[in-house]
């Protein structure tokens, strides 16, 4: 056991974190890609599949979540393990859904080890009983293609959701029923896993724009459904109307203004909640009135930044996943809609991952600190209710990094002297926007300077906080067991927090 | 001297608790309309208790009360009435009932020995009130009239339109007669919440007949209020020009002088005066600097 730099008590082998910079000491380390001479054999059931590929014991699956919480193929993959009587499966999904059925297989022991970038549902409360026989590993979306090729994450069978698949096994999602657009997430994959197997309810003779190559793909398999189309795209894309949200999100626009980013050719990213989306409205505002051209926007993409594609007011969307139909046909469409991996998107050690060329980034918290480290993993009873995502990714790129959240939530206070889960270290945070203040992270000597006398209502983080222990006093802190039962890793691979079972 | 009142339900916790956070001038913590009859001794409740705790709260509150005709009007002046609230918004004014109310109101803040006095703002939204209302504005304690548009068209049989032609004869009448007084005319508020536009062009048509401030029902209308009612950069300019010129004649012993060839005379140094003076209440001076 010892602690990284940020204080944190490390027991996994993996490396402590050793602060976001410290990956530029080490060499990109990439395993091959698989053959590229993979001739697609085409079967149409997955127990076949499962026949043909030998899954067996202490096997690595993994999976995308580009259909989100519509996605069939995670949980009939789920089924198969438990008929065949397999166990000790390692399971890597991009991402892991209250809709992902994987609790029995936590129960019965088949899973060990599980590895995402995002999970929130009932599995939490198995694996903070310690149900989960091996560790559960939160990565970054840029770090789980880091930690593929690198062969950290060695994949043995990716099974890959494609909306289309053409007879030379290319995949595509812009199109067909359950069309999600981008397959950002699954490319890593599809490069190094030992065996891709496309799982498609649409097959088309030729595909002349794809995604997934068919030179990677060594099955196909044509089932009925791979998904509810309801699911697949998220119906919350909506700018908020809560004045809360509003008053945040304004306040986030007219700081960056007043700092000079909304400039001709500058490039940003949002999340896509409705304080997110009511920013990056703003920020559209103040572009038509002053008639400024981005660079791009990247990220989730939704209709928003469709919107602004389409009036000109950025020149292209680098895109690692659609979240709504109006992105998915923008995406089938738009030349200047690109899809992008989760490794050109975040991957530290690419040449030129997008996130390092983005002049803001405007993302959410659970709970910040007074260092300013941020935890979207855990709720502050220490629930697993998130993950990074692209939030320590695009935290780290940024040049300005912009936290936006209400003082409290539901009377609990944002702002905590430690947060319970460090998902993203307080040295790539630079400001915090709230309704009742701004806070700007005192390593931004040059933020702080430039926005001396400035309107803006700035005030330090910790006034902030006790400004909220004034209004809804200090909650009873919720104690975590002893027994690590999860690690978050970052994106170069070092452990920058431990998830605890419950007490 | 308050550009924007913000009318905040009394029964709505999550609102009330944020009431400070969007900037208003005022607000308003509503018993009357926005409160069903089975809630009113819950947003009475909410209300107080929110006055008393919390530690922080908007730099000036009113209680807009039931009016005096309403079986709830004594025991809304009984639990909130304390030295955290600067005036009662009284709905359906008339004369008479202020009067009354200024004594009930006397009786109960010496009983509770309250510190701090407690103004009235008479709210006129019947034709009765608008026939009254030079008078309402002479009574002692009564700080402003709040013109409600809907209950007086409602009153008047009349149909609301956008333009608002139908009210510009209330309008007129309630800020002409607060000016007389020195208190302030606050215009009704603008009813399409979304509709950022249409409330400039109804805040500027209040602006222009002398309204002094506007209530809002949504935050999101406060800041176009606020800019509708505040000295513009350009009439701040002009006022600093005014004041200097006034100084250099000064400085020279001239009694009458002029500016960019037009005579300044005392209405117009006053004017300047003003402006300058809500420009530095309102941080304009500040922020345009």
């Amino acid at each position: 056991m010892m602690n990284n730099s940020l204080g944190r008590k490390v027991s996994h082998p993996k490396p402590p974190f050793s602060g976001s910079e410290s990956y530029r000491d080490k060499q990109r380390t990439r395993i091959p890609t698989k053959s590229q001479n993979a001739q697609p054999q085409f079967v149409t059931s997955l127990d076949r599949a499962f026949d043909l590929l030998h899954i067996r014991d202490h096997m690595t699956l993994s999976f995308h979540h580009h259909l989100r919480s519509g996605d069939f193929l995670i949980n009939q993959v789920a089924e198969l393990l438990i008929q065949k009587g397999i166990s000790a499966i390692h399971l890597a999904p991009s991402s892991i859904f209250p809709q992902y059925l994987l609790g029995p297989l936590i129960d019965k022991g088949i899973v060990h080890h599980l590895y995402t970038s995002y999970l929130n549902g009932p599995l939490s409360q198995q694996i903070r009983s310690q149900k989960l026989k091996g560790d559960l590993i939160m990565q970054t979306h840029g770090g789980r293609a880091r930690a593929i090729e690198s062969g950290e994450l060695q994949i043995d069978v990716a099974f890959l959701s494609c909306p289309v698949v053409d007879r030379q096994g290319n995949g595509s999602g812009a199109f067909g029923k359950s069309a999600c657009g981008t397959l950002g997430y699954a490319l890593s994959d599809m490069y190094y896993a030992k065996k891709v197997v496309l799982v498609t309810d649409t097959i088309v003779d030729r595909l002349d724009r794809f995604q997934f190559e068919g030179r990677y793909v060594d099955m196909v398999v044509q089932v009925p459904s791979i998904g509810d189309p309801k699911g697949i795209v998220s119906g919350t894309t909506r700018i908020t109307r809560d004045p809360i949200g509003l008053k945040i999100a304004t306040q986030t626009a007219r700081i960056l203004d007043h700092l000079g980013v909304i400039k001709e050719g500058f490039s940003m990213q949002t999340g896509a909640g409705g304080t997110s989306l009511a920013t990056a409205d703003q920020i559209r505002q103040l572009m038509l009135t002053q008639q400024v051209r981005g660079s791009f926007a990247s990220g989730g993409i939704t209709r928003h930044y469709v919107d602004m594609l389409k009036q000109g007011l950025f020149s292209k969307l680098y895109d690692v996943q659609c979240f709504d139909l109006q992105a998915v046909e923008s995406y089938h469409q738009n030349e200047n809609h690109i899809g992008i991996s989760a490794s050109k998107y975040g991957n530290p050690f690419e040449d030129h991952p997008i996130v390092n060329d983005l002049d803001v980034v405007i993302l959410g918290a659970t709970e910040i600190d007074i260092d300013f480290n941020v935890n979207v993993t855990t709720d502050s009873f220490g629930n697993i209710i998130g993950g990074s995502g692209g939030h320590a990714d695009t935290a780290y790129g940024a040049k300005i990094t912009v936290i936006t959240s209400p003082l409290a939530r539901a009377r609990i206070p944002l702002i905590k002297e430690h947060v319970r889960t460090i998902t993203t270290p307080g040295e790539n945070i630079d400001i915090l926007v709230t309704e009742r203040g701004i806070a700007i992270n005192p390593r931004r000597a040059d933020l702080i300077d430039k926005l001396a006398g400035s309107p803006f209502n700035i005030r330090p983080i910790k006034d902030l906080m006790d400004l909220q222990h004034q209004i809804s006093g200090i909650p009873h802190e919720i104690l975590d067991g002893n027994h690590p039962v999860g690690y978050v890793e970052y994106r170069d691979g070092t452990i920058i927090d431990t998830l605890y079972c419950s007490r | 001297m308050n550009r924007s009142y913000l009318f905040v339900p009394g029964n709505n916790p999550s609102m009330i608790q944020n009431a400070d956070v969007f900037g208003a001038d005022a607000v308003i913590f509503d018993l009357e309309d926005s409160v069903h009859v089975n809630e009113k001794d819950n947003a009475r409740s909410l209300v107080r208790d929110y006055l008393a705790t919390h530690p922080v709260l908007p730099k000036k509150i009113v209680i807009r009360m039931n009016a005096m005709n309403t079986p709830f009007y004594e025991a809304d002046l009984n639990h909130l009435l304390s030295d955290r609230i600067d005036a009662i918004l009284l709905p359906k004014a008339r004369r008479d009932d202020i009067v009354l109310l200024t004594n009930i109101m006397k009786q109960i803040c010496s009983k509770k020995r309250l510190i701090k006095p407690i103004n009235i703002i008479a709210l006129v939204d019947l034709a009765s009130s608008l026939l009254e209302v030079e008078s309402i504005v002479a009574i002692d304690g009564v700080e402003g009239v709040l013109f409600g548009a809907e209950d007086f068209a409602s009153d008047m049989e009349i149909k609301r339109s956008e333009t608002g032609e139908e009210i510009f004869y209330p309008r007129a009448r309630i800020a002409c007669a607060c000016k007389a007084y020195g208190i302030e005319a606050i215009d009704t508020p603008y009813t399409d919440v979304l509709n950022d536009e249409g409330l400039i062009q109804d805040a500027q048509k209040a602006q222009g007949l002398g309204m002094t401030g506007k209530a809002a029902i949504h935050p999101r209308q406060i800041e176009a209020i606020h800019t509708v009612f505040s000295p513009s950069k350009d009439q701040i300019l002009w006022a600093r020009k005014v004041l200097q010129a006034l100084k250099e004649a000064k400085d020279k012993g001239l009694g009458v002088f002029s500016l960019d060839g037009k005579m300044i005379d005392k209405p117009i140094i006053e004017r300047a005066k003003t402006i300058i003076h809500k420009a530095h209440i309102y941080g304009s001076v500040t922020h345009d600097e």
